[in-house]
């Protein structure tokens, strides 16, 4: 996957002594095992899900009788712990989306300002960014509840949207302003000297430039909110502004709810990150590998 | 951040007082200052309002030593503390470790292992909680799927693993492993492609290959990335709240509880918002030396792997 970035380099070891047999049967045992390890929990998912009797536990290692009549279900709304479920799809998506424009907006801004402008003092914010990206999320979360209620924002998609952004914004910000370097300051000079504002050095210059870093961040910050659960579970409480990340966590807290609806519901939530992850690989790659590969 | 994210400043240069010249040359001239403050103020906004205002106040929260001794007093906490060690400790070096090696077979060329490499990177992109929930039903009573399949394969009945607190942490670190390998595994064959071929060519001539050949020149490369990435790591898996939540949700009989969980059950289930506050600032102690520490290696390696 990182290939685009190996490539450039003279190629590797033309006589290399020839691999022997042992090492080689060796590297294919390893591969079997990594792929068995990857793909259990997914196979799970998809044993409960096509299993039409699943409220048992029948011990079987593949489904007796594969049926798809859950994803129908889930499709029509059929039962009543789904009936708002493409509601709650729709929130979850508008929720990543707002995150994904929200932190590619407001990290190139300061990105802008900070790498490029040089604003005096500019590094007290750079270490306070620093700071947030380190602090784990969870530690924050009870006084956020307490915050975002007192700002009028309980059971509201903006808290959680608000709380996304400020753990994605330093990761912008340093992603941008690494990126930002290998874009050559004579441009900026140039526009300068032509009588280009900074927003117009910004909005032509910078972001262009910028584009491949930019869907990379967004692609990240998208990712992470639909990773994210506690502050979706805190902050969102009433059916409609659920998600469906804390819908998925009711069916697991009811002792009747059908197991295969719940697992169908976990499969069509994670083909969106999977299908955006796979079809942007290459960027993400680069974006996240950045620091690593610049040696 | 469990976030996945969680993507990491290692090895980057990251902008400190010491060089913080203006880059623009002339520095910033007539409205350009007005400019720069005005694209700042969004960050800044969200920073104070989101981030400065919720930290002050939970210190002013957990300011009260009542709490502590509460929590002192607990038998639970005590526990909860050691378990939480134990996930951090033996999930992130295992982890690490494991991705370190993994990073060296990825490098290898054939086409296969490319595709394996694809593969290999799809618990990185499932998102948590289904892949968490699925580990659950996996392992949850006599007839999980992981029991069916010892079962069937081997004849064994296997245990209950959520009655017993090692197994339950056990799954705890494993599910943990799975869901963030991937990553680190990326961020170490980034790092492994960018030591020159010429390092392993000379290396070669002197005939070290092999285990010589990682001991004394892969790893003594990577060593500062692989630091700043257990530090970060650390931090990371210390606020993590998704996994044990989901996989043993504290069974048996909350014994297997970290921090993170047994905060939010303080501040949630039992309404004591300051007492969640404060089983969550006990970890400060920790987390504090980590993070100066992580702020000065990024600090004074800055320049790169």
């Amino acid at each position: 996957m990182s290939l685009a970035l190996a490539s450039g380099r003279p190629a590797r070891r033309p006589s290399r002594r020839p691999r022997r047999p042992l090492a080689r049967i060796g590297a294919v045992v390893l591969g079997v095992v990594l792929a068995i390890w990857t793909l259990m929990p997914v196979y799970n998912m998809l044993l409960i899900a096509l299993d039409d009797d699943a409220r048992e536990y029948t011990g079987n290692i593949w489904p007796p009788a594969p049926s798809f009549d859950s994803f129908r279900v889930i499709w029509t709304e059929d039962y009543w712990y789904l009936e708002n479920f493409w509601h709650q799809f729709g929130n979850s998506f508008f929720i990543g989306v707002m995150t994904m424009v929200l932190t590619v907006v407001i990290g190139s801004l300061a990105s802008f300002a900070l790498g490029r402008m040089r604003l005096r003092n500019g590094w007290v914010l750079s270490n306070a960014s620093l700071l947030t990206y380190v602090l784990p999320a969870s530690f924050l979360a009870i006084p956020f509840v307490h915050v975002a209620h007192r700002y009028g924002l309980s059971d509201s998609l903006w808290a959680v949207i608000i709380a996304q952004v400020m753990f994605a914004t330093p990761y912008a910000i340093l992603i941008f302003q690494q990126y930002g370097r290998l874009i050559p300051l004579e441009l900026d000079e140039a526009a300068r000297v032509d009588g280009a504002s900074p927003g117009q050095i910004y909005l032509r210059i910078y972001l262009p430039l910028m584009a491949p870093a930019l869907v990379a961040v967004g692609v990240y910050a998208l990712l992470l909110a639909w990773n994210e659960y506690l502050y979706q579970f805190l902050l969102l409480s009433s059916t409609k502004s659920m998600t469906v990340a804390v819908a998925l966590d009711q069916f697991f807290d009811s002792d009747e709810a059908p197991w295969n609806y719940m697992m169908s519901v976990a499969i069509v939530y994670s083909i969106p990150p999977i299908v955006i992850y796979y079809a942007l690989r290459r960027y993400m790659v680069a974006g996240l590998t950045m620091g690593g590969t610049k040696g | 951040m469990s976030s996945t994210q969680q993507a990491l400043a290692a090895g980057r240069t990251i902008a400190l007082r010491s060089r913080w010249q203006p880059v623009w040359p002339g520095g910033l001239q007539g409205s350009e200052r007005a400019w720069a403050i005005a694209f700042l103020v969004p960050y800044v906004a969200v920073f104070l309002a989101f981030v400065a205002y919720p930290v002050a106040y939970s210190l002013w929260l957990g300011r009260q030593p009542r709490l502590y001794a509460e929590l002192a007093e607990d038998p639970l906490y005590l526990n909860t503390l050691v378990t939480t060690l134990l996930f951090v400790g033996v999930a992130v070096n295992v982890k690490l470790f494991l991705a370190l090696l993994l990073s060296g077979f990825f490098m290898g060329k054939s086409r296969w292992i490319k595709a394996l490499l694809a593969l290999y990177m799809l618990p990185w992109a499932l998102p948590a909680i289904p892949a968490f929930l699925s580990v659950h039903w996996m392992l949850v009573g006599q007839w999980g799927f992981l029991n069916s399949l010892l079962h069937a394969l081997f004849g064994i009945e296997g245990p209950i693993w959520f009655n017993s607190y090692w197994l339950a942490l056990g799954s705890n670190i494993a599910s943990y492993i799975w869901k963030w390998m991937p990553f680190w595994t990326l961020i170490f064959l980034a790092g492994r492609m960018a030591i020159p071929q010429d390092i392993y060519d000379a290396a070669d001539v002197d005939g070290a290959t092999g285990v010589r050949r990682f001991a004394h020149v892969t790893f003594p490369l990577l060593a500062n990335l692989y630091l700043i990435c257990t530090l970060l790591s650390t931090i990371w898996t210390l606020g993590d709240f998704t996994t044990v939540f989901f996989v043993s949700s504290g069974a048996p009989s909350f014994t297997t509880e970290v921090l993170a969980t047994m905060g939010m059950h303080a501040a949630f289930d039992t309404a004591d918002p300051p007492l969640g506050v404060a089983t969550m600032m006990s970890a400060l102690p920790l987390l504090i030396p980590l993070v100066i520490v992580l702020m000065r290696r990024v600090h004074t390696n800055a320049v790169q792997l």
